[in-house]
């Protein structure tokens, strides 16, 4: 991809709400060429969506996050796709990685309790047919996620004036 | 209490006899003047929620395989004395990146000295050479070091004003009209401080002619030399007949976020390398053994990393150019550093004036131009080694300042 389009997607990555008037003077390029490239990015599905990192440690609602290992019987002619779609269409999953090793799909569910995901994995997810086993690993504390931290430790420490 | 407050109220209490005991300070030390830029300092440390633009260090922090690799070799115990030149692979690594960068060859064997930071290279570099009585051209506005540095060696400092209708680069004439029999040695930095300019071959060609003809040495400063933009750092050495007659004085400070470690090297012909050298030994020894196992670290894995920030500062200066113009500042383009030198002679106010009201009033602290010499009245510095949103608050706060003037 060429520079200029990578160079847009850096800085909404950093910050999604950047206006192309502000990226422009950033990129040294007009409105209109930001806007477009951004508009081909979008319509390409480069771009998918703009979403917000939350850290939810900091909000009173419990909520609990686990990654489960799951390994899968392929099926003929569709491999791990079909199965990979039969469980991310349940809005608790939050993703679904296919991965290389001693398993194959890696699921992250997000609950409101502990009993709520494990309930999930017995009565959806284990049950499913091409599903031999799973072992659900319950998520204690986030410190990065996205290239982002959450605690950050590096804040600003330079004195207010130097030379 | 303040260090200075205390220090003043030691020399009254305890004198051993009716005299003060600054009295017993030598005269050149006590009449050099606090720099302007720790008055302001004092000023700006008292204030709340200020946004400061008047930071001269990155915002990064030094990236993270370096400082781990710095945490292995103490591990390892490497924590002893290196030899008073630096380790020779540093000494090597630097050779090799000057070389790659800028087309200069040093020998790392006798022409590279690791010192601690670039400020005791240009301090080495002015003791080895002064006789007192020596004038040393300083092309101004600049770094406020030189000067007072100069004033110590027993050189008498000869400011060369520089102007934004030339982009603050230091113009032939202005450097001929300057020199006098008792010219020794000219003071260059470019990419520069505070003003951001730069100077290109062709700006440096007739300089080298004169620095020639008049048997000039050169301390070139080139601390900010990976942070141009529009086009790539000419190192005053790698002109043709310059490399004899200058000494490099670098570091890894602003190009690898590395300002605490106190990390820089001066490279020049061996006699000139070696007096230095005698120096650094009976002074400091060696630089910080860990800051050197850094250091290397920088130049052997991150050269990438030094790009990515480059291009920061580049989108940031954009935005506080172009930021400083829309709400009615003028502001030359700044090719290098991470420094913007907006004008505020439209404002009618002094330099000090106006970053004083503006710390008060607009809670956004800027350093005024006057502290770093002539021609530097009438503008403000201001650091863009600071995040975009702060900037954005920063500009919009200077614009609504300048708008109830």
């Amino acid at each position: 991809m060429e520079q200029f389009k990578l160079r847009i997607i850096d800085l909404l990555k950093e910050d999604a709400r950047r206006s192309p008037a502000l990226i422009a003077t950033m990129l040294g390029a007009s409105e209109a060429e930001v806007a477009e490239a951004i508009k081909d990015l979008e319509d390409a599905h480069v771009i998918v969506k703009y979403a917000t990192v939350v850290n939810w440690a900091k909000v009173d609602d419990e909520k609990v996050t686990a990654l489960i290992e799951v390994q899968i019987t392929p099926e003929r002619g569709r491999g791990f796709d079909a199965i990979a779609e039969r469980i991310y269409l349940y809005p608790e999953v939050k993703s679904v990685y296919l991965m290389s090793g001693a398993y194959d799909l890696l699921v992250e569910i997000e609950g409101k309790t502990l009993k709520e995901v494990a309930s999930f994995v017995s009565n959806k997810l284990s049950p499913l047919d091409r599903v031999l086993s799973t072992k659900t690993n319950f998520i204690l504390k986030k410190y990065k996620q996205d290239g982002i931290t959450f605690e950050d430790h590096e804040d600003d420490r330079r004195m207010l004036i130097s030379p | 209490m303040k260090d200075d407050e205390f220090m003043m109220n030691q020399t009254e209490k305890q004198s051993p006899t009716n005299k003060s005991m600054s009295d017993y300070l030598a005269p050149l030390v006590r009449e050099i003047p606090p720099s302007g830029i720790r008055k302001f300092f004092d000023l700006v440390s008292g204030s709340k929620d200020i946004i400061s633009l008047g930071v001269g260090e990155p915002d990064f922090s030094t990236p993270w395989h370096v400082r781990e690799a710095c945490v292995y070799s103490l591990e390892r115990g490497n924590t002893k004395y290196t030899p008073n030149a630096g380790l020779p692979e540093l000494r090597e690594a630097i050779g090799e990146y000057l070389y790659d960068s800028f087309h200069v060859p040093y020998e790392p064997s006798d022409e590279i000295l690791v010192t601690v930071g670039g400020s005791e290279a240009i301090d080495l570099a002015l003791r080895a050479l002064i006789v007192p009585g020596d004038e040393i051209l300083i092309p101004e506005p600049c770094y406020i070091s030189y000067s007072p540095i100069t004033k110590i060696g027993g050189g008498i400092p000869v400011g060369i004003e520089t102007f934004a209708k030339d982009n603050f680069k230091l113009t032939p004439e202005s450097l001929k009209a300057s020199l006098t029999p008792k010219s020794k040695i000219l003071i260059l930095c470019y990419p520069s401080n505070p003003t951001g300019g730069i100077m290109t071959y062709e700006d440096w060609l007739p300089i080298a002619k004169i620095v020639e003809e008049h048997d000039l040495i050169v301390i070139s400063d080139e601390i900010y030399a990976e942070l141009t933009y529009e086009q790539k750092h000419v190192s005053f050495a790698s002109l043709p007949g310059m490399k004899d007659r200058t000494i490099l004085v670098s570091g890894f400070s602003k190009a690898f976020a590395m300002t605490g470690w106190r990390m820089g090297y001066a490279c020049g012909h061996r006699d000139l390398i070696s007096a230095m050298l005698k120096i650094h030994q009976y002074t400091v020894m060696c630089a910080p053994a860990m800051g050197q196992v850094a250091a290397l670290e920088a130049l052997k894995n991150g050269l990438e990393e030094k790009d990515h920030m480059v291009e920061s500062y580049n989108q940031r200066r954009r935005l506080v150019v172009q930021g400083f113009r829309e709400i009615g500042l003028t502001c030359h383009e700044p090719q290098g550093a991470f420094y913007a030198f907006p004008s505020i002679a439209s404002t009618g106010l002094t330099s000090e004036e106006f970053a004083q009201r503006l710390l008060y009033e607009a809670k956004v602290a800027a350093v005024p131009g006057n502290v770093f010499g002539l021609g530097g009245e009438g503008f403000v510095r201001c650091s863009y080694a600071t995040s975009v949103t702060q900037l954005i608050e920063a500009i919009e706060r200077i614009g609504k300042f300048i708008q109830k003037l």
